[in-house]
């Protein structure tokens, strides 16, 4: 059973230094508010596992809180360039980033294996590229049964997945819908879960094309209303494109990154 | 009617778009360009974003690859693992849009690093995201891209994204089963493979730009087809469609 905590309280009993931990959401839902109480809780050495390590990467990234970032793409959808992720890869600021790359269908399936259970997943994926190269986990297999020679990837089991959804009810049973991207997949490959969501409600309305989470699958639910902001929440908000245009701006020097940080923090300067 | 370098871009890439084939859109020019060509000549084309959503009609023109727009209008909104696995890989889909930091003479993408070192790059970009498995399971392949000696080099620092190798029978030996690009439409004209080699050449020109032109903003020795041509300009209703999808561009 699904226990409902307040947010601090949930991400400390979730998220715990030197973790592999998922935030999940694509572009929709991404769990922003939970991404910043790790920062307040000046988590460290997180193996940070994303498909498209956004702006909230970046935030994670600048304050210091990975070690290690898993992913696919990472750039500031429709914006530009991630700065604070740039700083780190190329100049090791604040700290130097290990980094382990994929392609977007090669970190779906890996979190498909790791929540069926499997220890890798097949697909026809990274065939000519480069990153076989420079990515240890991709190697290729033969299928016992043609011969034919495809890509093999390992299920991406995590200590702790993080995600935002529209609504829980008190037995902490989760619904989302929209856009779903991979949340599900993170949660059924993590030990620990977090569900921040928009609203409790007493009854979860039965809603087409909704993924629903049963409370028995899920660690912890918190109540967070707008916590996917500035990304959004089908239903109850819309993407705030102005952000993530101002977060070119914000994250483009140490200065400014480190003031909006402090600002967050409730450091006074 | 005056247009810019890059309406002119958009507009060839829409063009190249057959009526009811089914599009594999990446954010950014390739979405405006999908949805200018499903405004225009293709309105039956079937537009699939890599978020899940198949079948997106969108009303106004997403900024993000998940805009809610896109799940509002869409046929069907599946998981990420889906539109990979079952829609994407076993090729059900026609044509994929990429673009690129850095492309060579085979259309091989870098999207990656620029720099000789992949641990200390001169720019760290951002990556393959979905494209090395849309360059090797769409059914063709168009690459928008400027035209730049900077983009257009000899050697890519790092292969994101196979085009055709080092050359003709390249896809093959490596398994790939479909595609490859079919043509790079820039600012300036468009190149397609020449069948024998599968290196690019230049095989159009837009309205107004010289091949010398075209050469400068080659790092390699681009060759010209001997079919050389003129792309039409845009029309008044490309042109009008498409400033009226720019202006609704985030709206949702």
């Amino acid at each position: 059973m699904a226990q409902l905590l307040p947010l601090a309280e949930a991400v400390a009993e979730v998220v715990r230094d030197g973790d592999t931990v998922a935030f999940e959401g694509f572009t929709h839902l991404i769990p922003f508010a939970a991404g910043h109480e790790v920062i307040r809780q000046r988590r460290r050495d997180l193996t940070l596992v994303r498909m498209t390590p956004d702006v909230i990467y970046d935030q994670l990234i600048g304050a210091g809180c990975a070690r290690k970032l898993v992913f696919s793409w990472g750039g500031n959808p429709g914006v530009g360039s991630l700065h604070r992720f740039r700083d780190a890869v190329q100049h090791g600021w604040p700290a130097p980033l290990d980094l382990e790359e994929h392609s977007h269908a090669g970190m779906a399936n890996r979190y498909v294996a790791a929540a069926s259970g499997l220890p890798f997943a097949v697909l026809r994926g990274y065939v000519g590229t480069d990153l076989p190269a420079q990515t240890p986990n991709i190697a290729p297999i033969t299928c016992p049964f043609t011969g034919e020679v495809l890509t093999a990837v390992p299920a991406l089991n995590l200590d702790a997945a993080v995600i935002h959804a529209q609504r829980a009810d008190r037995d902490g049973n989760v619904q989302l819908w929209g856009i779903t991207g991979v949340q599900k997949e993170a949660v059924l490959a993590a030990k620990r879960s977090l569900v921040t969501v928009e609203e409790v409600v007493e009854v979860l309305e039965p809603k087409p094309g909704a993924v629903v989470l049963p409370t028995w699958a899920v660690g912890y639910v918190a109540h967070v209303p707008g916590g996917a902001h500035p990304s959004y929440a089908h239903g109850y908000s819309v993407r705030d494109n102005a952000y993530y245009q101002r977060w070119d701006a914000i994250s483009r020097d140490r200065e400014t990154f480190t003031a909006w940080l402090d600002a967050l923090t409730g450091v006074r300067t | 009617m005056n247009y810019t370098s890059d309406e002119m871009m958009t507009v060839a890439a829409a063009r190249a778009l057959r009526d009811g084939a089914v599009c594999f859109v990446g954010i950014g020019l390739p979405s405006t360009a999908a949805n200018l060509a499903r405004r225009t000549h293709a309105p039956s084309l079937v537009l699939v974003y890599e978020s899940g959503t198949i079948g997106a009609k969108p009303t106004s023109l997403p900024l993000s690859i998940g805009d809610g727009i896109l799940a509002d209008t869409a046929d069907a909104v599946v998981s990420v693992p889906e539109v990979f696995n079952y829609w994407l890989q076993p090729g059900r889909i026609d044509v994929g849009f990429l673009s690129a930091a850095q492309l060579d003479r085979f259309g091989n993408i870098n999207t990656t690093v620029i720099g000789a070192d992949y641990r200390n790059p001169s720019v760290r970009l951002p990556g393959a995201g979905g494209a090395p498995e849309i360059a090797a399971s769409c059914g063709e392949v168009i690459v928008v891209v400027r035209q730049s000696r900077r983009a257009f080099v000899d050697r890519v620092d790092f292969v994101t994204s196979l085009g055709y190798g080092r050359g003709r029978g390249d896809r093959e030996r490596l398994g790939l089963r479909r595609g490859g690009p079919s043509r790079i439409i820039t600012d300036l004209g468009v190149l397609q493979p020449e069948p024998e080699t599968c290196e690019f050449v230049l095989t159009h020109l837009h309205p107004g730009v010289t091949v010398e032109q075209a050469l400068a903003s080659t790092g390699w020795a681009l060759r010209v087809s001997p079919d050389l041509a003129r792309t039409a300009p845009p029309t008044a209703e490309e042109l009008s469609v498409l400033r009226a999808l720019e202006a609704t561009k985030g709206a949702a």
